[in-house]
């Protein structure tokens, strides 16, 4: 199977940030995004996910194929580690905490409340997340941010381990993951022209 | 779904605030009523089921706009809406966590405070009934109103403005329940329009909620 | 051409363009010819005096307070099922509208009721019915005022007037059998045919409930025009920002050359 965007066009708020954005990712496969801030990686993850419908264009996949990681951490400083785990296995019907747990090596931590751990330590236990959904396509928003450069092996380990699973993976980054033919997707290139950023209020102004 | 009711209970106990804010400001504003009104207690009778009621409104208020704000801050919303878990099923969950949370303990509280404002013993059982039948509808009209100002910095006065209104039909049916049993007329009819309007609330506003929700994500 | 071609910005301000001054001067009339008939060439009732004649502000005014929330009910419907902005920005524009018919319809009710019941306010049901509308606009507009993604606003907005819709007209019945009340029937019951208002009160009525109807509809356009055009504004400078930042960041180095 193959996820693949056609000419999609997204929006953040009011304004079309991104358009004609076209790639292709095979399973198997991982593709980085790259592109100063603001120039609308979070947006393209976010309409892949299905949190922002699309404006136009199409992609090949639905919304529940992919596993979205956010920018924030999404945990509840009171659950403790296996609790977080076990309440998102359950949400997406899995039952392999045990898998997550040694990909980011979390069962010392295991009944550590959230809030009792470092920025990285809480980093990974979102990440472990991702294996507990089940799903192929893995859209990642920064992950790698406040892991320590064992923590980032690890990562890179488990999207590797994703990967030769059939798994498929964008992720957008700044750091090298030394993962190997992974193609990097420029994000600047589609930023949106205003031909496209197409808005019913600037129909006179245009003419 | 059980999984998620599960986690909102545990974190409103860990957390604290959830059960017992709520209680407390419903305990503190009846104990304060009688200092504003006299210790008559005639008074008191004739306005107990009024206080009750508006107590138990307000109470439930306090921790509406907790329901969504947190797991929004957090990120867990996204990932929530990403879920295989439809957002109707996460509204009505965050609902009902809510009512267990808020409204439930406010029924079992309002015997012993009706009490303590001298409510006559024969309104006892329409006021308990009705609070029992009519929060659920105070949770899921509050938990819509969540939804719609969720994206907002300064949500939790808005909040209270655009739900009060819509608790307007409960309150006066509750109220007037609790009024005719105190006066033995019968209690029926006020009692089941509001299961009626619970009902209806319960099946139909999570919708609206999860389209709320979900234009506040994009 | 079907009606929807109104719904597009450029066509609604050229319609709208052509529609106002008509329409403001037709209001201005009726309202003029209305108000001015009714207070000073009818008779004074014999029981309320000349206290009756406020009815020329009361009951129009009440009439548009329920017909503007009607309007943004159907308004709201449109932009969420067909997405036409204008629509929704017509709601928008009439909410303060309706708001203010509301206020003179409790002002004008109040003031009417001091001779007439001896007190200026009772909760009676179409009292407390008008004062929970009162509060419906209000959450309303604090919505819109809330919020600053345009799109977003009119959605969320659009949903609050929906299920305000059903729950002001649940109040409405509720109030009905919580305080039977004090007010009047209706002066001008559409179904029966029949009327509780002499004619020689009535025609003046009808001008001024007709020119208050048109008011309604001009203040709205004009309101809505004023709103089109701050979007348009709005529009146009964040092409420019756009515009601005499309030069700067292709100057730098691309930090992360492309493989």
């Amino acid at each position: 199977m193959e996820f693949s965007a056609q000419n999609l066009a997204c929006r953040r708020g009011d304004a079309v940030v991104l358009s004609e954005v076209t790639f292709a990712v095979s399973q198997g496969e991982a593709l980085i995004l790259r592109g100063p801030n603001g120039s609308g990686k979070t947006t393209l993850l976010r309409c892949l996910a299905g949190l922002t419908p699309a404006v136009s264009g199409s992609l090949s996949f639905s919304p529940d194929d992919v596993a979205y990681a956010a920018h924030a951490d999404g945990l509840k400083a009171q659950l403790t580690v296996a609790e977080t785990l076990r309440f998102w296995a359950q949400v997406f019907g899995t039952r392999r905490i045990e898998a997550a747990l040694d990909a980011f090596d979390l069962r010392g931590l295991m009944e550590r409340r959230t809030q009792t751990l470092s920025a990285g330590q809480k980093r990974r236990l979102s990440l472990a997340r991702l294996i507990l959904t089940g799903r192929t396509l893995w859209a990642l928003d920064e992950p790698t941010v406040s892991l320590d450069t064992s923590a980032v092996a690890q990562f890179a380990a488990a999207v590797r381990t994703h990967l030769a699973g059939g798994g498929a993976a964008i992720i957008a980054t700044h750091i090298d993951l030394g993962l190997r033919d992974a193609a990097t997707l420029d994000i600047g290139q589609f930023r949106a022209t205003q031909s496209v950023a197409h808005d019913p209020f600037l129909d006179e102004a245009l003419s | 779904m059980i999984a998620l009711l599960r986690r909102d209970l545990a974190l409103a106990i860990r957390a604290g605030g959830g059960f017992g804010l709520g209680l407390a400001f419903f305990l503190i504003l009846c104990i304060l009523v009688p200092f504003g009104v006299g210790p008559d207690s005639g008074t008191l009778a004739k306005i107990a089921p009024g206080i009750l009621w508006v107590g138990a409104l307000l109470a439930c208020l306090l921790s509406l706009d907790r329901i969504f704000q947190l797991d929004f801050e957090d990120g867990t919303l996204d990932l929530l809406a990403t879920a295989p878990l439809p957002l109707e099923a996460v509204a009505t969950t965050k609902a009902l966590a809510h009512w267990i949370t808020t409204g439930l303990p406010l029924t079992l509280a309002a015997a012993p405070l009706g009490q303590l404002l001298n409510l006559p013993a024969a309104a006892m059982p329409a006021l308990v009934l009705g609070l029992a039948l009519g929060t659920p509808a105070l949770s899921v009209i509050g938990t819509f109103g969540a939804a719609l100002t969720v994206g907002l910095k300064r949500g939790g006065l808005l909040i209270s403005l655009l739900v009060l209104p819509l608790y307007m039909p409960t309150l006066l049916f509750g109220a007037d329940a609790a009024r005719r049993g105190a006066e033995g007329l019968e209690t029926t009819t006020p009692l089941l329009l509001m299961t009626g309007i619970s009902a209806a609330s319960l099946a139909l506003l999570p919708f609206a909620t999860a389209a709320a929700l979900r234009m506040n994500l994009r | 051409m079907s009606i929807w071609k109104y719904a597009n910005p450029t066509q609604f301000m050229r319609t709208s363009a052509w529609l106002l001054p008509g329409l403001s001067v037709l209001a201005a009339l009726c309202v003029a010819t209305g108000l001015v008939w009714g207070f000073f060439f009818t008779p004074d009732d014999f029981r309320q005096g000349s206290t009756v004649k406020i009815i020329y502000l009361h009951v129009p005014s009440a009439l548009m307070a329920i017909n503007a929330w009607l309007m943004m009910l159907v308004a709201s419907l449109i932009w969420l099922i067909r997405r036409h902005h204008v629509s929704a920005l017509a709601a928008k524009a009439a909410a303060p509208v309706g708001l203010v018919m509301t206020v003179i319809a409790l002002a004008t009710g109040a003031i009417w009721g001091e001779p007439m019941w001896g007190t200026y306010w009772a909760w009676d049901p179409r009292l407390t019915s008008f004062l929970i509308l009162f509060l419906f606009y209000l959450g309303y507009i604090a919505l819109w005022q809330a919020i600053e993604t345009q799109d977003t606003a009119a959605d969320l907005t659009s949903v609050l007037c929906l299920v305000g819709s059903v729950f002001a007209l649940l109040s409405r019945y509720a109030v009905n059998f919580w305080n039977q009340g004090l007010h009047q029937g209706t002066s001008v019951p559409v179904a029966t045919g029949e009327r509780s208002v002499a004619d020689v009160f009535f025609v003046p009525l009808v001008f001024s409930m007709v020119g208050f109807g048109l008011l309604f509809v001009a203040l709205v356009l004009l309101r809505t025009r004023t709103e089109i055009r701050s979007r348009r504004l709005h529009a146009l400078l964040a092409r420019e920002r756009a515009a601005d930042t499309r030069v700067a960041p292709n100057t730098p180095p691309s930090e992360s050359p492309t493989s």
